[in-house]
């Protein structure tokens, strides 16, 4: 890898001004050691990617007064004088921040759980068994990922629109016409999902063939065998399905503001739109987005390791 | 062996093995359509469905809740459409943006991975920090762009501060020269470490031979990135080409939270304008017009680059 270092810290075509003058310095280092010019490149961009975080979070603690009169020195960043959770006790008293907090957690959670289970169970299909017909499915879901989701949002807002919604009351089962405004129309669409069917059918090509065949002589079903012997093998496959899924989830925001009406039924990107609208305060406003970004950003640092291989497996395809 | 080279295998004579795997495999068939469903059901019905809706419903005047039945108006919607300025700055607008983003935000993008790909310690440090803004969604990062972005923002106060007091401060995103412009450089902020991600896993690819060969040759670094590290990055920089237009020409987001499409249409985007016409005046139809209109423009868009990119 030593010699990878010389060529890697090489200026790239487009910021070449930056780095054109250490070159000729970086190529006389064999051995893996950052240049100054290296350091301070990295802290610069450091410090353009950090900094608006760091002072939306201080800035979520700070009553506003105190936000603007920070705002051009370096205790914008800092989290200094009059530091409270009052800005947090109001998000929460002036609207219901935790039913939108929770709403986001279910719909996440369920269609993660239901998406690793669908798509793997069509990944398997695919893979492991005789089905008449497969490569033309394998076609059509190939096909669905090349069709970004905005193409066919304002079709699908109407078409959710006409289909039957089953309802259960004292008479039995009813149906009524439409989805919109349920909790399922903001899950369903998303469970199945054909990057995880292509994720899954990668990774189960590389678990031998020879575990099923002696599963099948021991008598087991296939069912079985996808259940028992192939899923709890594929752990690096679901960790990457689950954050690949999980992120776009949580932060959804297009689909729930076309198809939420109730106050009660919004995620938590829907209710911070609302918030702003309905207060000056950025004080509160940075406190409402902290309270929705950090808890993602802490789960990310912990595991960033498999989040940047999931990330870079997405790269895979073309 | 595998379970199909065994099944299909012809040299199985007996016929009482034959009719067992006959139903074995008319079993497995069953099951495997059973694993199938669930999965191919819902793609058919939320994606493969409303693709073909936007075909039929585009050449009607059909709208969400209506008393008038909805009827056939064959190309009014196009028409109208295609006479529409906005729809006209709409196309510029997410030209321009597109046109600036996907060169800026692809090269940042490597030249970041380049940056971290040496192997010290501090670079999953970097990489982390570089990757925040990614995991961050862009409704916040918009709110948090707008308190920055704004009069008396942080933005104008730090130019006032280094200019001591010359600056005059801009309303970046309600001035119709400077919106597009701030829009741009937010949306690159936050998505480049994404980027950052698939150029590394792409450089990690190439072997270290190639660069010993190179040094060897006598190429200098500049010698050794354009003759070794550039052409070895090839189908990686196919694919983030071809994610990064589309992400771009999807502009819808940023501009539902900041801007709404204004000021004076300078950031509307054909997105927007959808969901404006679909959504707010419940006019599907012509909301469909503009998806699909819109959905031919990546499909071609992205035919080209492939074609482009497969024949060198």
């Amino acid at each position: 890898m030593t010699n990878l270092t010389t060529v890697l810290s090489v200026p790239t075509p487009a910021p070449a001004k930056t780095t054109a003058g250490k070159s000729p310095k970086a190529k006389g280092h064999k051995h893996n050691r950052l240049s100054v010019g290296g350091w301070i490149i990295r802290i610069v961009f450091a410090c353009v990617f950090a900094f608006p975080l760091l002072f939306m979070v201080v800035s979520s603690f700070k009553p506003d007064d105190e936000i603007m009169a920070d705002l051009s020195s370096w205790k914008a960043f800092l989290p200094v004088g009059n530091i409270s959770l009052e800005n947090y006790a109001q998000v929460f008293t002036r609207v219901p921040a935790a039913r939108f907090l929770m709403n986001s957690v279910i719909i996440t959670l369920v269609t993660v759980v239901l998406g690793v289970l669908v798509n793997s169970m069509a990944a398997f299909a695919i893979q492991r068994l005789n089905v008449k017909g497969k490569k033309v499915i394998f076609t059509f879901i190939l096909a669905t990922l090349m069709v970004p989701f905005e193409t066919y949002a304002i079709p699908l807002l109407w078409w959710v629109n006409q289909l039957p919604r089953p309802m259960v009351d004292q008479f039995g089962l009813y149906f009524t016409r439409g989805w919109i405004d349920t909790m399922p129309v903001q899950i369903v669409p998303f469970i199945a999902n054909a990057f995880s069917i292509y994720l899954y059918i990668q990774y189960f090509e590389t678990i031998p063939k020879e575990l099923d065949e002696a599963a099948r002589v021991d008598g087991a079903g296939w069912f079985h065998i996808y259940s028992r012997i192939v899923m709890p093998l594929s752990g690096p496959a679901t960790a990457t399905v689950v954050i690949l899924s999980f992120l776009p989830m949580w932060n959804q925001y297009v689909w729930p503001l076309m198809v939420v009406q109730s106050e009660s039924l919004r995620p938590v990107m829907i209710g911070v739109q609302y918030f702003q609208q309905m207060t000056t305060s950025w004080g509160q406003i940075m406190a409402y987005s902290s309270l929705i970004t950090v808890p993602i950003i802490i789960v990310f640092v912990i595991f960033q390791r498999q989040f940047v291989s999931s990330i870079a497996s997405s790269g895979v395809k073309g | 062996m595998n379970t199909a080279s065994r099944l299909d295998s012809p040299t199985i004579k007996s016929a009482a093995i034959e009719h067992k795997t006959d139903s074995e495999r008319h079993h497995e068939n069953l099951v495997g359509w059973g694993m199938l469903l669930p999965a191919c059901a819902l793609l058919l019905l939320f994606i493969g469905i409303p693709v073909l809706i936007a075909f039929g419903l585009a050449f009607t005047n059909a709208r969400t809740i209506s008393p008038n039945p909805t009827r056939l108006i064959g190309f009014s919607n196009f028409i109208r459409l295609f006479s529409d300025p906005t729809f006209w700055y709409a196309l510029r607008n997410v030209a321009i943006f597109a046109i600036v983003v996907v060169p800026v935000q692809a090269g940042l993008g490597l030249f970041l991975a380049v940056l971290i790909n040496k192997q010290v310690r501090s670079s999953v440090f970097f990489r982390t920090i570089y990757f925040l803004p990614v995991v961050t969604s862009m409704v916040v990062v918009s709110l948090l762009w707008m308190f920055i972005y704004q009069n008396d923002g942080m933005l104008n106060q730090v130019l006032d501060k280094i200019t001591f007091g010359h600056w005059q401060a801009v309303d970046w995103l309600n001035d119709p020269h400077t919106a597009m412009g701030a829009i741009i450089v937010m949306s690159i902020w936050q998505a480049v470490g994404q980027h950052m991600l698939i150029w590394l896993s792409g450089l990690q690819t190439i072997p270290g031979e190639l660069y010993e060969a190179a040094e060897l040759d006598g190429c200098d670094a500049w010698q050794q990135f354009k003759n070794v590290t550039w052409p070895c990055l090839r189908s990686t920089r196919n694919m983030i080409l071809v994610t990064i237009t589309i992400a771009a020409l999807s502009l819808f987001t940023q501009i539902n939270v900041m801007t709404q499409g204004g000021p004076r249409d300078s950031t509307t985007t054909v997105v927007f304008e959808a969901v404006r016409s679909g959504f707010q005046q419940q006019e599907m139809g012509y909301a469909s017009a503009i998806t699909l209109v819109f959905f031919l423009i990546i499909m071609l868009i992205t035919g080209v680059q492939r074609r482009l990119t497969q024949e060198r």
